[in-house]
């Protein structure tokens, strides 16, 4: 069996032994049938939903992710002291911790949603599928920050404190700064550089990526007619998939680099 | 069996490893001394892959292995702290060493865990383990698969008098079946009991290198400890700083 896989196995019995990873499965079920049951029709549960996703994965990917590094170093010390490579080794480390968050996530929102949808609900299958391929990017991406944080800051505090500011700036005032420039320039013509900054920020790309399947994109005026009709093309989803690839790749292969270079 | 030609490592402004030469041969025991932050565990981990040196060669019977990781298949490593995956028990730890090793037809946990009178912990999360029961978790998976070198960094610190005196057999037996042994330790009296040579470091300098008995001839003292101390009070060493 490849290095990669039996240290990702391992990981993986490890975090599903972990209170932190059962609790977020429960809690995700909890909220998805809570949801279902009190909000009506699954279309409904699935922007209520939406929005708990974009919010709390990117954070508890970021924060488990980065405490179970610092938590596991003298670990990783050892792990390094046998005959296997550091890339292995960084490879099965960051499987080992998103696979058991992403299935956590999975199970909790997913199982109840398809159950619904497969007796019959109203709920559109494609839009609950984009709902659990957003949340399994954010998972992946978010987690391959972690990894790249705590790799980079030796320090557990300001290595958490970097990681909640990665989390605040792209979950919360990206946003903002994003309202701003509109605001700022809105007598320009602005949907290609929207376009562009939604497509830089992995939180907006999700986003924007579920709400289009939910076709309320007349509600967003002419933007979301421009959005609409760019997302909807071969060309936009391919954009926008290439976009989400490249922001898992990105953190992934600059922590790789840094954990191949570092002394521990 | 290890070379060293030429190590440097700096940390930052700090020269903590400066150009140092040093040999190890199978079949005895190094012992490599100094105060804390002189460089002995960056000496072990450098050894092993983990510290990267800025400058020389790390000679694996014969060849350099900077950079390589197959030759640790070769090298049992025992760290100062005993950490695991938390919710993983004993067994599994074991089990996954052996996995990453591709399951080796020779390996002997069993033996090693009634040694250390680990069998009855076996299936216990090692986060249940007290840090003496989890070290000796460390010790089993050292010596399970009878590595040719075996690098022990303060080994016994965290060992219960009775486990340290049979951790001290077993690493005097693995000498004698010509195992290369570098050890570190504040322990001065198991470095007089186990060490054929030691390594005196400071401030990432060699200040001795030779048998036990020189280094008591050449200080004119009766014990390690006072031999040390004399070195110590020789050296520019500030004496603020305690070994």
């Amino acid at each position: 069996m490849n290095t990669i896989v039996k240290l990702a196995r391992y990981g993986i019995i490890a975090a599903a032994r972990s209170r932190w990873i059962l609790g977020y499965t429960a809690f995700f079920f909890l909220a998805t049938e809570g949801l279902m049951r009190f909000g009506g029709d699954s279309g409904r549960t699935v922007v209520s939903l939406l929005n708990i996703v974009l919010l709390l994965i990117p954070l508890v990917s970021i924060v488990i992710g980065t405490m179970t590094v610092y938590n596991n170093r003298d670990f990783t010390e050892l792990l390094l002291s046998q005959p296997i490579q550091r890339g292995s080794l960084f490879a099965g480390q960051f499987l080992g911790l998103a696979l058991p968050l992403a299935a956590a996530f999975l199970l909790g929102v997913g199982l109840p949603l398809l159950a619904r949808v497969s007796v019959g609900g109203e709920a559109d299958i494609g839009l609950v599928l984009m709902l659990l391929g957003s949340g399994t990017a954010l998972t992946l991406i978010f987690t391959a920050f972690a990894l790249l944080i705590a790799n980079v800051v030796e320090d557990r505090a300001f290595g958490l404190g970097a990681a909640l500011l990665l989390w605040l700036m792209t979950a919360a005032l990206y946003d903002g700064i994003m309202l701003a420039v509109i605001w700022a320039f809105r007598d320009y013509p602005l949907e290609i550089p929207v376009l562009a900054m939604s497509i830089a920020n992995p939180i907006d790309l999700a986003r924007i990526l579920v709400m289009l399947k939910f076709d309320v994109a007349a509600l967003m005026g002419y933007t979301g007619a421009v959005f609409e009709k760019f997302f909807g093309t071969v060309l936009g989803i391919s954009l926008a998939a290439s976009a989400l690839v490249f922001w898992l790749c990105l953190p992934f292969w600059a922590g790789k680099i840094v954990f191949d270079k570092k002394d521990f | 069996m290890i070379e060293l030609r030429n190590i440097t490592k700096r940390f930052g402004a700090l020269t903590v490893l400066n150009a140092l030469n040093l040999r190890f041969d199978a079949g005895s025991i190094t012992a490599v001394l100094g105060p804390n932050g002189s460089g002995k565990t960056t000496l072990m981990k450098t050894i092993l892959g983990l510290v990267r040196p800025d400058k020389g060669e790390v000679l694996f019977a014969g060849e350099n292995v900077v950079g390589t990781s197959e030759y640790r298949k070769s090298v049992g490593y025992m760290p100062q702290t005993a950490r695991f995956q938390d919710n993983l028990t004993a067994r599994e730890i074991i089990a996954m060493m052996r996995d990453l090793r591709d399951n080796p037809a020779y390996s002997r946990e069993q033996e090693l865990c009634e040694c250390f009178g680990l069998t009855p912990h076996l299936s216990k999360p090692l986060r249940t383990l007290s840090g003496g029961t989890r070290q000796k978790v460390n010790a089993v998976l050292t010596f399970m698969f009878s590595p040719a070198v075996l690098l022990l960094d303060e080994p016994t610190a965290g060992l219960d008098p009775i486990t340290a005196a049979a951790f001290k057999d077993l690493v005097l037996q693995e000498r004698a079946e010509g195992r290369t042994i570098l050890l570190t330790s504040h322990i001065l009296s198991e470095v007089q009991e186990l060490a054929d040579t030691v390594v005196f470091l400071l401030d990432g300098n060699i200040h001795f290198e030779g048998g036990t008995a020189e280094l008591l001839a050449s200080t004119g003292e009766a014990t390690l400890e006072r031999a040390i101390a004399h070195l110590l009070q020789k050296s520019p060493y500030s004496k603020e700083q305690t070994l």
